[in-house]
């Protein structure tokens, strides 16, 4: 048998009404609700006192103070007397304790539920703003670097150099792995066209072209937007919520140059070195196939790459790399320096910056596209 | 002591984040050579207080004078100015974690001054010394206790003999004996240096030992409702919440 309350109401005078509670008030059981004392009362608009008769009551718990807070808010709503002098000693002293401080009134709201219109409305306007944020985050970017051209930049080498290394030497690993294997792939799909057609050489030629102009700078460019982005973003977060980054301020210390601008300076020398590297690692994946598959000699497959990659390919792909490389710096500083005050907000931060960092990438390797399109190169 | 000189005054300030207004009709002065304390409930907005006297958050109406200067209403060169003679000890330290001890009191004197790296390196051990951590130079902060990181961070917000140090609840998240070591650390240095001192708390042991001038920020009233010394300010109100406060709710 399932634990049940039972309530009954009686006017012992006109202006009192008593409340008489039996059996098990507890929690997960038929317990009846205050908007019954609700409809008594509506219909006796005489009732200045409430009182308890809780005599008959075997055992209660928080059931019984819900009932009774709600029965509190009501009365003290119709400006009706609770007497708590019937109820039990213990659901006095709870009872008093949780109407002590008197409900925040202009507490937050529960957030109400938005239409999809309304939704819309508010993304938008919050991608402006944000797309604001970010163009005041590059100004201020160019400023740092217009400092650090006349010398006057507030930065310590020792950080540059550290931040350098943590960006090329310890990235080797997994470019050579990505770019190796990125340089194979493209070999063997080139390689079962071209074969039908008996050109297997020109293997040397895709494999080399797309590296150089495009793959390589994007591969290194995203890897690093994974590695280094989001660890730009971890650091200067975790600066953010301990107050690091407060305290730069209030010594006159720009952030911008003593955080942002060593992050940026270290990717854009660091990453065309990589992607030189990259390219590097493309071509021998590629010549794997080549020679390995195709038995296209190692000389041959060395000189018809040499002839098709030409400097304009190799000048785009560096160039390409140096773009992607304060992009991914710009946005890990950018979400880092924007994250929230708590430790969750870090975690946020870093994902955030990864995303804004490929898109960066993607929306920047269409616009070089189009414009080498446009100068014939 | 000599007559009291007005170090920072703040006129009729209003703060708020957005529409949500924290406190209205702030006015109240900081003597120089003043420990002053903000105290008042959690939340009541302490430090944001501190966050518009230091610069980093302007107020939504009022101002902030130092000395006689308006510091919201100069140009953000003079704020600088004004702000790199005042030293901050946040309430986490906030000492720069990729940085040992040395290296973060070091960094401001190598901005701003043109001292050699062998001096630098005297007023490091000095200020090191001062606050009990003589040796610790090269600890990075991770590798130290947290009333170890408040006295390093009040070692740094002194590197550059600021004439102003303000604290965020410096006791917070201390074992009794270590937050009355810093008391006296606090105490000590106003005396020997002449600081002013403004700090946050709401630790009653620190407002009523260490504490000359002090406002109350009553959060119910959202405003501030009395400025004194706490000692005599316990001894005269008549406010219940002031009282209350200063009575830890004690009923009398
Ligand atoms: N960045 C912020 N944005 C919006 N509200 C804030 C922000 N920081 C603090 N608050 C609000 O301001 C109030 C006062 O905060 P704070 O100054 O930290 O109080 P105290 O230091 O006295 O405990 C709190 O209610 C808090 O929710
Ligand atoms: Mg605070």
């Amino acid at each position: 048998m399932t634990a049940r309350g039972e309530m009954i109401m009686e006017q012992p005078s006109a202006d009192t009404l008593k409340v008489i509670l039996s059996g098990d008030w507890k929690l997960g059981g038929e317990l009846p609700g205050a908007d019954k004392v609700q409809q008594r009362l509506e219909g006796r608009p005489g009732v200045r006192n409430l009182v308890f008769d809780t005599r008959e009551l075997t055992s209660w718990d928080s059931g019984l103070l819900t009932f009774l807070m709600n029965v509190g808010t009501l009365c003290s709503r119709q400006k009706i007397l609770l007497n708590r002098d019937g109820l039990p000693p213990g659901a006095q002293r709870l009872l008093e304790l949780a109407l002590a401080v008197p409900e925040k009134t202009d507490a937050r709201q529960a957030e109400a539920r938005v239409s999809f219109l309304s939704n819309l409305g508010n993304q938008t306007v919050y991608l402006f703003q944000s797309a604001g944020e970010m163009l005041t985050f590059i100004g201020d970017a160019v400023f740092a670097v217009q400092r650090l051209l006349r010398g006057k930049a507030q930065y310590r080498r020792s950080d540059l150099g550290l931040i350098m290394q943590a960006v090329s030497a310890q990235a080797l690993p997994i470019v050579s792995l990505i770019c190796f294997l990125v340089g194979l792939i493209l070999a063997f799909i080139g390689a079962i066209q071209l074969q039908l057609f008996g050109a297997q050489i020109y293997v040397a030629d895709l494999v080399g072209i797309a590296m150089v102009r495009l793959m390589a700078a994007i591969m290194t460019g995203i890897v690093m937007a994974g590695r280094t982005g989001g660890a730009f973003a971890a650091q200067l977060g975790t600066m953010q919520v301990n107050q690091e980054i407060d305290a730069l301020k209030t010594l006159g210390i720009s952030p911008m140059e003593f955080l942002v601008l060593p992050r940026m300076l270290a990717l854009a020398i660091m990453m065309p070195l990589l992607c030189l590297y990259a390219n590097i690692m493309g071509i021998l994946g590629g010549m794997v196939v080549g020679v390995g598959m195709l038995n296209i000699g190692f000389m041959e497959y060395y000189n018809e790459t040499a002839k098709a990659i030409g400097l304009w390919n190799l000048g785009i792909g560096i160039f390409s790399g140096l773009v992607f490389g304060v992009i991914v710096a710009l946005a890990g500083c950018m979400r880092g320096m924007q994250c929230g005050r708590s430790a969750s907000a870090v975690g946020d931060a870093a994902t955030s910056a990864v995303v804004t960092a490929i898109v960066g990438i993607i929306l920047s390797t269409a616009v070089i596209t189009i414009l080498c399109n446009f100068l014939g190169i | 002591m000599t007559e009291a000189e007005g170090h920072i005054t703040v006129q009729d300030l209003t703060m708020a984040y957005g529409d949500f207004v924290l406190m209205r009709d702030l006015t109240f002065t900081i003597n120089r050579g003043d420990i002053f304390i903000i105290m008042g409930g959690s939340g009541c907005g302490k430090s944001t207080m501190m966050t518009i006297l230091i610069g980093l958050k302007a107020p939504a109406k009022g101002k902030v004078l130092y000395g006689d200067v308006d510091f919201w209403g100069s140009d953000p060169p003079t704020r600088d100015r004004i702000i790199r003679r005042a030293g901050v000890m946040y309430q986490s330290g906030a000492l720069w974690s990729s940085m040992t001890l040395a290296e973060n009191i070091a960094l401001p004197l190598e901005l701003y001054t043109d001292l050699s790296p062998g001096q630098i390196r005297e007023v490091v051990k000095l200020k090191l010394a001062l606050v009990g951590m003589a040796g610790f130079e090269e600890f990075y902060p991770s590798e130290i206790s947290g009333g170890m990181q408040k006295r390093a961070g009040i070692a740094r917000a002194m590197a550059l003999d600021p004439e102003v140090l303000f604290f965020d609840e410096p006791s917070a998240g201390l074992d009794p004996v270590s937050a009355r070591r810093l008391d006296d650390l606090i105490l000590e240095l106003r005396e020997s240096l002449g600081t002013t001192m403004v700090i946050v708390t709401h630790e009653l042991a620190s407002i009523f030992a260490i504490g000359s001038n002090s406002v109350f920020l009553d959060v119910s009233k959202r405003t501030m409702t009395a400025t004194g010394n706490p000692n005599q300010l316990l001894a005269e109100t008549r406010d219940p919440n002031l009282r209350l406060f200063l009575t830890r709710g004690e009923k009398s």
